[in-house]
């Protein structure tokens, strides 16, 4: 059973740049065409400053941490036996190619269902730029599977 | 994009739908890659075996990330103010992914409209479901 006594604790805390390539790899590969957020040009045509961030990358960020590991270290699950439960974000603005980008993410929940076959780990991620200001909130359910 | 406009937006008021290309194992490995999901449990089916999986299979937020192109298709994406999941099936090597959503309900003091989302394989398995919040200024 993951131990309760970890609900608050700190999972990880790191800035990370924005990088326009990689928004571009994340657009090819997930089928997206709308030029906003692949040419530069249009997105400048449009009124933004750069290329956007769509509207899941930033879950991507957070996995940028120096340690993506760091919760399943933390709690000592086997990654082998975990699922995505459910995802949410909730937005402040857009953020934007170039944009330095800090994420903090700490555990809120974590409870067992079925008699404990499976446990899930609530994440809560506040995400804002280096002034503070805040961009996004992310929550994540992960789902362990002990069976 | 054409512009909306929140009152000629009714309930049961369906967004485009569209059909991705049945998943890869490319695909797999190339989102691997470009979201910084390293998990081998989606690249690796040596790893996918030994954890007692049939086979490597998607990342949820690869889906979700087409159902995030079926709201910005409709709407600017800064009309959006909440966008959320559940995971309900896992999606496989193979299927068809078919990305939909209605609008369910309308908030006429914050001009808002709450759009049930939704992916499904060919054989019409939910796999993801859930909800965006989407305000219209005009």
């Amino acid at each position: 059973m993951i131990d309760p006594k970890h609900i608050g604790a700190l999972v990880s805390r790191h800035t990370v740049e924005v990088e326009a390539g990689r928004l571009r790899f994340f657009a090819k590969v997930t089928g997206q065409t709308d030029p906003r957020y692949v040419n530069v040009a249009a997105a400048l045509r449009r009124g933004d400053p750069a290329l956007p961030v769509p509207p899941t990358f930033l879950y991507c960020l957070d996995m940028d941490a120096p340690n993506p590991r760091a919760l399943i270290e933390l709690l000592d699950i086997d990654i082998g036996r975990v699922l995505h439960g459910e995802q949410s974000f909730t937005y402040h603005r857009i953020a934007y190619a170039g944009e330095r980008l800090q994420f903090e993410t700490r555990i809120a929940d974590i409870y067992a269902k079925k008699n404990g076959a499976l446990e899930f780990v609530v994440c809560d991620t506040h995400v804002s730029n280096v002034a503070a200001e805040p961009v996004a909130d992310l929550r994540s359910t992960i789902a362990v599977r002990n069976t | 994009m054409p512009s909306r406009h929140y009152d000629e937006i009714a309930v049961g008021a369906e967004l485009p739908p569209f059909t991705a290309p049945p998943l890869s194992r490319l695909t797999l490995a190339l989102y691997a890659g470009a979201s910084g999901d390293h998990n081998p449990i989606h690249v690796d089916i040596d790893f996918a075996k030994q954890a007692g999986m049939p086979d490597v299979f998607a990342h949820g937020m690869l889906s979700m990330a087409y159902l995030g192109r079926l709201l910005t298709n409709w709407v600017p994406q800064e009309a959006i103010r909440s966008f959320a999941v559940r995971f309900a099936s896992i999606t496989h090597v193979g299927d068809a992914i078919t990305c939909r959503g209605t609008v369910v309900g309308k908030d006429d003091a914050t001009r808002t409209l709450r759009i049930a989302v939704n992916t499904r394989n060919q054989a019409g398995e939910i796999k993801l479901s859930g909800e965006a919040l989407v305000a219209l200024d005009t």
